[in-house]
């Protein structure tokens, strides 16, 4: 079993991405309790926008733009029309609600992109190797990894540093006593929210590149992957959700290296071992201390 | 026995879809064989989800092992190999009846739950819906590439279509009587206690765990017998015991009412019938006088759309999650 550097960045910018995943749904779980099952569908919309700006000819940075924008309308949208009525429903109404959405979004891909994809060629050149000391390393691999670091460093400073991620941080505490103590609900969930869709459009751009080929089921793996990543390190607080998720992307690109070719389509079956393993050593996540599970 | 009409109503439920059912054409039948084996599917998850409160993604699996376990078994001995080449050699000479094969099913999903359960029912909330989703991985991942065992990535086809009518009636009864028979038992209750208050319940001398790992097994065992059902109904691949299958019959559940049988029932029901008759009119239908042709894909579209506006207006299922009274005829 030997590790080249190229599985090594690869796998430490999967991490990456899968952290930003992590972040997104555990913000929004944070305030809402509400487990965002349709995220890998916000996501999948956001890398249509960025194929289709390809084949119209726009250039990549057009293609950057239009992908936000639509994650964030259709962030604001879903917001506006299935979480807020549902918010003080039981985690599980909210969760199949979130399937229903995502259910929902992927047949409306399917009827109006097809099911074979299309191919968002404006991010091939993000593909080629980038000589390091000798070494050739994929250039998302260090795009991602650098994005990734900067984005979490920018959140980092909002939750500590700024009111809104003070408030925040209590929402996601104890909801009810924060706003008996001012918090604003509406604002507090609706910066979560947003935020949770700008690292939806950040991760489709990085996803995009790493793949190009958008089909309808774009994410949907790596949404379910980074699901349990966020339940293995911790779903209520930022932290633990973040590296929880960077840690089965870590591992699921270490392993996908690592692993022979003929037991490579193995993968999920190892992944998914490991993740019940740990869940039933530490099922309030391995990198939470004390405090009592969620239940749902 | 008191309230057995309580019972009543989902069985005539079940009852009226299969008399239906023998009413249409033949081409039309295979929707409503398809929805039965839903409705047994569904109330599988409930004697479960519904009792114990906590989410389960991994009950596909075990229809899944039922179709596999059923599957393999009754594939006519001369066309193993061409279906299954890699099959192994105890497999490949080992036939059984089709009653067997459907016990034999459910016998797979109660074995399969008890042992995945045994450490998996110490877990609860989140923790217990992303194991479970990890055995649904699992599962999956094994069976569509571990060719010794079945077809893997190839469709079950060649297995005797013995489920008509009145085998997916029977074998969604079987499920509606054990699921109305467990849960009027003094476990059922016990594990329904749990759910409205897990600390009162322990207080009370209750064990968690152990009610919860008994409503795991026998759902296993109920969702094996679907599986079995399912892969006598028409060549099926592992495949499509997944995600979306998983998603739809959690949706049913929670559309119908999680909370009672009735409301498993009435999910099934509804969105199978729903989704049946889209997925009919997709090929052109005649209604009333009207002849209606709808185009490829409304129908996984409004039933999407539908799941998440019944959720949005009535978040408790259609049923409320009450079971049928009958204070609701008087009304």
């Amino acid at each position: 079993m030997s590790v080249s550097w190229q599985t090594l960045a690869d796998a430490l910018s999967l991490g990456g991405i899968y952290a930003l995943m992590a972040v997104g749904i555990g913000l929004v779980f944070g305030v809402l309790r509400l487990v965002n099952f349709a995220y890998g569908q916000l996501i999948m919309a956001g890398a249509y926008a960025i194929a289709y700006a390809s084949v119209w000819g726009w250039p990549s940075w057009a293609g950057i733009l239009l992908c936000f924008a639509v994650v964030l309308a259709l962030t604001t949208l879903l917001d506006r029309v299935v979480f807020r009525p549902l918010r003080t429903h039981s985690p599980a109404v909210m969760l199949v609600a979130t399937f229903a959405v995502a259910f929902l979004l992927q047949s409306i891909a399917v009827l109006a992109f097809g099911q074979l994809g299309t191919i968002a060629s404006s991010m091939g050149s993000l593909n080629q190797p980038w000589d390091i000391g000798g070494v050739a390393i994929r250039k998302i691999a260090v795009v991602s990894i650098v994005v990734a670091a900067v984005c979490l460093a920018l959140l980092q400073l909002l939750l500590t540093r700024t009111s809104v991620g003070l408030h925040m941080r209590a929402a996601s505490m104890d909801f009810r006593t924060a706003r008996l103590l001012g918090v604003r609900a509406n604002r507090v969930i609706g910066g979560a929210v947003l935020i949770s869709g700008l690292l939806a459009a950040v991760s489709a751009v990085m996803l995009t590149a790493r793949n190009p080929q958008v089909t309808p089921i774009f994410a949907l793996d790596d949404t379910i992957v980074v699901l349990a990543g966020v339940v293995l390190g911790g779903l209520t607080r930022p932290i633990p959700a973040t590296l929880g998720g960077f840690t089965i992307g870590f591992a699921s690109g270490i392993l996908g290296g690592a692993l022979p070719t003929n037991q490579s389509q193995y993968l999920p079956t190892f992944l998914f071992a490991a993740v019940i393993l740990v869940l039933l050593v530490r099922p309030n996540g391995l990198f939470v201390r004390g405090g009592s599970a969620e239940r749902l | 026995m008191r309230k057995l009409y309580e019972l009543a109503a989902p069985v005539g439920l079940v009852l009226a879809t299969a008399l239906l059912g023998l009413a249409v054409s033949s081409a039309l039948q295979t929707y409503f064989l398809d929805t039965l084996v839903k409705v047994a599917i569904v109330v599988a998850l409930y004697v479960f989800i519904g009792n114990s409160g906590v989410l389960s993604f991994g009950h596909i699996s075990f229809v899944a092992l039922g179709v596999w376990t059923a599957g393999v078994l009754t594939v006519p001995e001369g066309q193993k190999n061409a279906i299954m080449p890699g099959l192994a050699h105890a497999l490949l000479h080992t036939n059984v009846g089709n009653v067997p094969s459907l016990l034999l099913a459910a016998l797979a999903g109660l074995v399969v739950a008890f042992i995945v359960g045994l450490p998996l029912m110490r877990l609860s909330g989140l923790a217990a819906g992303i194991a479970t989703f990890g055995v649904l991985e699992i599962v999956n991942n094994v069976l569509r590439y571990y060719d010794k065992i079945g077809p893997g990535l190839n469709a079950f086809s060649s297995v005797p279509a013995t489920t008509g009518i009145w085998q997916a009636a029977v074998g969604a009864l079987i499920c509606v009587v054990i699921a109305f028979a467990y849960q009027r038992s003094r476990f059922g209750r016990q594990l329904r206690a749990t759910r409205e208050d897990p600390a009162a319940a322990s207080a009370a001398g209750i064990s968690i765990y152990r009610q919860r790992l008994l409503a795991f097994a026998v759902s296993g065992a109920l969702a094996g017998l679907a599986g079995g059902l399912y892969v006598h109904m028409l060549p099926i691949e592992i495949d499509s015991l997944y995600l979306d299958l998983t998603f739809l019959t959690l949706a049913m559940l929670v559309v119908g009412g999680s909370g009672s049988l009735l409301g498993a029932v009435v999910g099934a029901l509804a969105i199978g019938g729903l989704d049946s008759f889209l997925s009919a009119a997709e090929n052109g239908v005649d209604l009333f006088g009207w002849h209606l042709n709808l185009p490829t894909g409304t129908a996984v579209l409004a039933v999407g759309a539908l799941m998440a506006l019944i959720l949005i207006v009535r978040p408790s299922g259609l049923t409320g999650g009450r079971e049928f009274s009958l204070a609701w005829l008087r009304r």
